[in-house]
């Protein structure tokens, strides 16, 4: 039913709700007395120089590729763990199988220093 | 009208004006933002339709991880976030006559199906659902076989991707 949600819906409505109200009470308490400083992007309390939007390292990608695989494998946990108790030992095998090959995977990404950053 | 239905049209109302903020914001990584609101729109509209399985994949795999891809392949490959020049280019009108004439043709067709008028049968115990999947997924006679074949597609991907993005020494860059 969808009355499940309404958690959901409240605590939704609440995270907006404070963060609209922590930025208009910012906005209407706060002083305000801006210098050119001020203004200027933080960088460590250092002078900002060249473009803030500028191409990231690879290595981003792979972190997100590798993310969205593990996210994968744990939807198909999801089924598999709600019905577990029903599914007795043949289940269990089938999962180990599963998780079996993603692990020659992660050892793979290991293995090749995917998983370190440099 | 119920309030159901007032939930409804108000989540469609969103997604669809996200869906066309995505195609016409000028910045691309605003496009990538208002995708998340759109694919977080077909989430609810999944748990409009008591599919809370689906909404659950919808926000873990397509919000978590695809959102999070898309935004840092933005920042990945552009130099300029902003686009310039035209968003439109001279035979825009083809495509948007097309398309108004598919929709109409489909609402047409759709206006005359049998389904728009009789009330739908009343869905199983949704509890019981996911762990049907469950059963199903390891079950030999169902999809035990493609849940063990998504297994070796993710490990796939993962070599690929490992392969794609590692340094290769001795190839030239």
């Amino acid at each position: 039913m969808l009355i499940e949600y309404v958690p959901l819906i409240i605590i939704t409505t609440l995270a907006v709700i404070l963060a609209i109200l922590v930025v208009i009470l910012g906005a209407l308490f706060g002083p305000r007395r801006p210098t050119a400083r001020k203004s200027a992007p933080y960088e460590s309390g250092m002078t900002p120089f060249g473009a803030a939007q500028r191409r990231i390292t690879v290595r981003y990608y792979l972190v997100a590729m590798l993310f969205i695989l593990f996210d994968v494998e744990t939807i198909f946990f999801l089924p598999w763990a709600v019905a577990f108790r029903q599914l007795g030992l043949f289940g269990l095998i089938e999962m180990f199988i599963f998780i079996g090959v993603l692990i020659v995977g992660y050892i793979y990404a290991w293995k090749k220093g995917a998983l370190e950053w440099e | 009208m119920t309030i159901q239905q007032v939930f409804f049209l108000a989540v469609a109302a969103i997604t669809l004006f996200a869906a066309v903020m995505v195609v016409s914001t000028r910045r691309i990584m605003h496009a990538a933002l208002w995708l998340i609101l759109a694919l977080f729109g077909v989430a609810v509209s999944f748990a409009l339709l008591e599919t809370g399985f689906f909404a659950v994949v919808q926000v873990v795999v397509y919000i978590g991880a695809i959102a999070i891809l898309i935004i840092f392949a933005v920042m990945l490959t552009r130099q300029v976030f902003l686009d310039v020049g035209p968003q439109l280019n001279r035979g825009w009108w083809i495509p948007a006559v097309l398309v108004a004439g598919l929709y109409a043709a489909l609402v047409g067709v759709l206006s005359t199906w049998s389904g728009f008028q009789t009330q739908a049968a009343a869905l199983p115990e949704a509890a019981s659902d996911l762990s049907q999947f469950g059963l199903a997924l390891v079950d030999v006679n169902a999809y035990a076989v493609p849940f063990e074949v998504a297994s070796v597609l993710l490990l796939g991907a993962l070599v690929g991707a490992i392969f794609v993005a590692s340094d290769r020494k001795g190839v030239e860059r």
